[in-house]
C-alpha cells in the first residue's frame, strides 16, 4: 500500500548522492562501532595493566599476564575475599530465583494459554501490565512489606520478589498459546491422562525451548539487578556482586580521595572486578543472541 | 476417567466460556494448581506492595488517614522539583536519540548487503546490553575520567581535564543518556532489524522500480512500517527512565557527593525512607512514579494490539 505513494521518480540523481549519501551512512555507523567497541575493548585490557600503566601508557596497549594475577589478588584479596562471597551471592540469588521462577510459571503459562478457568482473564491482564512496569517501581513498597514480615536482610527477601516473573509468565503463554494445539491435549485426555499428566506428559517436554528462554531471562535480570539488593540486604556479607561493586568504588581513591588507606583498590582491580561482575551474563549473552532476539519479539510476531 | 467427571458434573463454574463450553470439575481445579504458585507470588510481589504504597501514601506515621498531606509535602519538598526536572530533561535527550539513532542504525545495519558485516554489526552494538546496572556505570566511569580514559585526548578537547569537571551538574542529563543509549540501544536495533526483515521484497523491489533512491525507501516504507516498534521502544524506554537511579547513586559515591544523592526522584523516595524514617513521604512518591509507569504500559496494552494472541 506504501508503493502507491512513490510515484516520482528521481532519475539518475540518485546514483550520485546515493555514493556519497552512502559514505556518509558508513562513516556514521563507523563511528557508533567504535562508540560500542571502544569502552568494552580498553576494559578487557585495563585489566593486564598496573594503575601506573594504565594512566601512563597508550591505553589501546595490552599489559602483562603479571599485573593481571596482581590485579586479581588484590581484588580477591578485598576485605578477606569479600568478592568471592559477593559472586557467591549472585550466583546463589539468581540461581535460587531462577529455580522459582521455572516452577512458577511454566505452569501457570500453559494452564493461561490452554485451558479455561475463572480468573484467566483477569491473570492475564494483570500479567500484562505488571510486565510492562519497570521492575524498580514497586522495589520500596516490597521493602516496606518485607520489613512488616521482618525478612529484610535475608536472601530471600531478594529470591522471592525476583521469582515473580511475569514476562515469563507471558512469554510461555504465547509459547503454548501459538506452538501446542489443544487437540493434541485434548487426544491425550481421551488417552487416558490425568490432567496433570497431560502437562508432564505432553505439554512440558514440547516446552523445552521456552523453558531455556525464560530459565535465560529470568537469570539475566536477577544477576543484572541493582535496585532491589541494594534496599534490602543492609549487610556487606549479603550483597550480590553488582551491589558489592559499589562498595569497591568508594574505596578506590582515585574516584573517592578519602578512602585511601590499606584497603584502597586501583583502577585495573576495579575494571577486574567490572569485568567479573558481568561476565556469566557476557557468556549467556554471546551464545544466545537469536534466543535474547527471539523472546523480545515475541509479543510482535503474530504474522 | 477424566471424560466420565467431566460429563458427570456439568461444570464447578457458573461463568460462560466465551465457546459455550464448560470446563471439568478436575480440568479448572487442576488449572488453579497450575497458577497458584505465580498468583501467590503475583499477590505478593505485585498486588500486596501497590495496595500498601497506596495505602502509606494516604496516612501519617501514626496510621491516621492524611489525605493528600504527604503528597504536598513531596511535591512542597525544595528537592522535589529539580529532580523532576534532572529525570525530564535526561528523557528527553534520551528518548530523542534513541528514536532517531536506533531507527537510522538498524536500517543502516539492514542495508548491509555482506552477511558476516551485517551480523558482527549487530553483535557489536547488541553486547554492550550484557553490561548493565551498576557494570556499565562503572565502565563509564572510566571512559569519563580524563586520567584513564581511552578517549581522554576527546575529553581534554571537549575541555575537560578532571572528573569532576566533566560531571558538573548540566553535564549529567546527557552523560545518563549516553550511558543508557550505550547499554540499551543494541538491543533494540537488533529487534527493529528484525522487523525490517519482515518487510516484503516485493515491496521494497516495487519501490525500487518505481525509481525510489535508498533515502526515500527507508523514509517512506521502512520507517512507517517500523513505527509500531519505535512506539513500543519509546514507551518502555520513557517508563524506565523515570526510575534513574543506579547511575546518580553510583555517581554521587564516585565523585564525594559532588552529585546529590537525591539526583532523581527514586534516590529521593530513597532518602525519604531511609535518611528521613518518612515511610510515607517514599510511598507518596513511588505511588506517583507507579502511576506514571502504570498509565504508560495500560496505554500499550489497551492501544498496542502486540499482546493480541491473533
Amino acid at each position: 500500500m506504501t508503493t502507491m505513494n512513490i510515484g516520482r521518480p528521481v532519475g539518475r540523481r540518485s546514483g550520485v548522492s546515493g555514493w556519497s549519501g552512502r559514505t556518509i551512512v558508513a562513516v556514521v555507523v563507523l563511528l557508533f562501532v567504535f562508540f560500542f567497541v571502544i569502552p568494552i575493548v580498553w576494559l578487557l585490557l585495563a585489566t593486564t595493566k598496573s594503575a601506573h600503566m594504565l594512566i601512563v601508557e597508550n591505553p589501546f596497549r595490552p599489559g602483562s599476564l603479571g599485573d593481571l594475577a596482581a590485579n586479581w589478588n588484590q581484588l580477591f584479596g578485598f576485605q578477606d575475599g569479600a568478592v568471592t562471597a559477593w559472586v557467591g551471592n549472585s550466583a546463589l540469588y539468581a540461581l535460587g530465583a531462577l529455580v522459582i521462577t521455572l516452577i512458577a510459571s511454566i505452569p501457570a503459562g500453559y494452564a493461561m494459554a490452554l485451558t479455561e478457568f475463572r480468573f484467566r482473564r483477569l491473570l492475564l491482564v494483570l500479567t500484562l501490565i505488571v510486565m510492562l512496569i519497570p521492575n524498580t517501581a514497586l522495589v520500596l513498597p516490597i521493602f516496606l512489606e518485607m520489613n512488616v514480615v521482618g525478612l529484610i536482610g535475608s536472601p530471600l527477601s531478594v529470591i522471592l520478589p525476583m521469582s515473580f516473573f511475569p514476562f515469563g509468565v507471558y512469554l510461555t503463554y504465547i509459547y503454548f498459546s501459538t506452538s501446542v494445539p489443544r487437540d493434541l491435549l485434548a487426544a491425550a485426555r481421551l488417552d487416558g491422562c490425568t490432567e496433570f499428566q497431560v502437562f508432564t506428559r505432553v505439554a512440558l517436554p514440547l516446552a523445552a525451548p521456552i523453558v531455556a528462554l525464560v530459565a535465560f531471562f529470568s537469570f539475566v535480570q536477577s544477576w543484572n539487578n541493582f535496585f532491589l539488593p541494594f534496599v534490602m540486604l543492609p549487610s556487606s556479607d549479603g550483597y550480590p556482586v553488582q551491589v558489592g561493586l559499589t562498595s569497591l568504588l568508594a574505596s578506590t581513591p582515585a574516584f573517592n580521595p578519602s578512602s585511601a588507606g590499606a584497603q584502597s583498590v586501583q583502577l585495573p582491580t576495579l575494571a577486574l572486578a567490572t569485568v567479573i561482575s558481568v561476565l556469566p551474563v557476557l557468556i549467556v549473552f554471546l551464545f544466545a543472541q537469536r534466543f535474547l532476539v527471539a523472546g523480545m519479539t515475541a509479543g510482535g510476531t503474530k504474522e | 476417567m477424566t471424560v466420565t467427571q467431566e460429563t458427570a458434573r456439568p461444570t464447578a463454574n457458573p461463568r460462560r466460556r466465551p465457546d459455550g463450553r464448560s470446563d471439568g470439575g478436575e480440568r479448572s481445579t487442576m488449572s488453579y494448581a497450575f497458577v497458584s504458585v505465580y498468583t501467590v507470588l503475583a499477590v505478593a510481589f505485585g498486588v500486596l506492595p501497590a495496595i500498601y504504597a497506596l495505602y502509606l501514601a494516604f496516612t501519617d506515621g501514626d496510621g491516621g488517614f492524611a489525605g493528600i498531606a504527604n503528597f504536598t509535602k513531596v511535591v512542597g519538598d525544595f528537592r522535589f522539583l529539580p529532580a523532576v526536572e534532572h529525570v525530564a530533561l535526561y528523557l528527553v535527550i534520551w528518548l530523542v536519540a534513541l528514536v532517531v539513532l536506533v531507527s537510522f542504525l538498524a536500517i543502516a545495519v539492514h542495508a548491509v548487503r555482506v552477511r558476516w558485516m551485517s551480523r558482527t554489526l549487530r553483535l557489536v552494538f547488541y553486547l554492550p546490553g550484557a553490561l548493565a546496572g551498576a557494570s556499565s556505570v562503572l565502565l563509564w566511569l572510566f571512559v569519563l575520567d580524563p586520567t584513564a580514559s581511552p578517549v581522554s585526548g576527546l575529553l581534554h578537547l571537549m575541555g575537560f581535564s578532571s572528573f569532576v569537571q566533566v560531571i558538573v551538574p548540566a553535564n549529567l542529563p546527557p552523560v545518563f543518556a549516553i550511558i543508557a543509549f550505550w547499554t540499551g540501544a543494541g538491543g533494540w536495533i537488533v529487534i527493529m532489524y528484525g522487523a525490517l526483515n519482515n518487510i516484503s521484497s516485493d515491496v521494497i523491489e516495487a519501490a525500487r522500480i518505481d525509481g525510489a533512491g535508498t533515502v526515500q525507501i527507508a523514509w517512506r516504507i521502512q520507517l512507517p512500517l517500523l513505527r509500531k516498534w519505535i512506539s513500543y521502544m519509546g514507551i518502555m524506554s520513557l517508563a524506565a527512565g523515570t526510575q534513574l537511579f543506579v547511575e546518580p547513586q553510583l555517581l554521587s559515591q564516585a565523585s564525594n557527593a559532588v552529585v546529590p544523592n537525591d539526583y532523581s526522584l527514586n534516590q529521593l523516595a530513597y532518602q525519604y525512607a531511609f535518611q528521613q524514617n518518612d515511610f510515607n513521604g517514599a510511598a507518596a512518591i513511588s505511588l506517583l512514579l507507579l502511576v506514571i509507569a502504570l498509565a504508560l504500559s495500560a496505554v500499550f496494552v489497551m492501544r498496542g494490539g502486540l499482546f493480541e494472541r491473533d
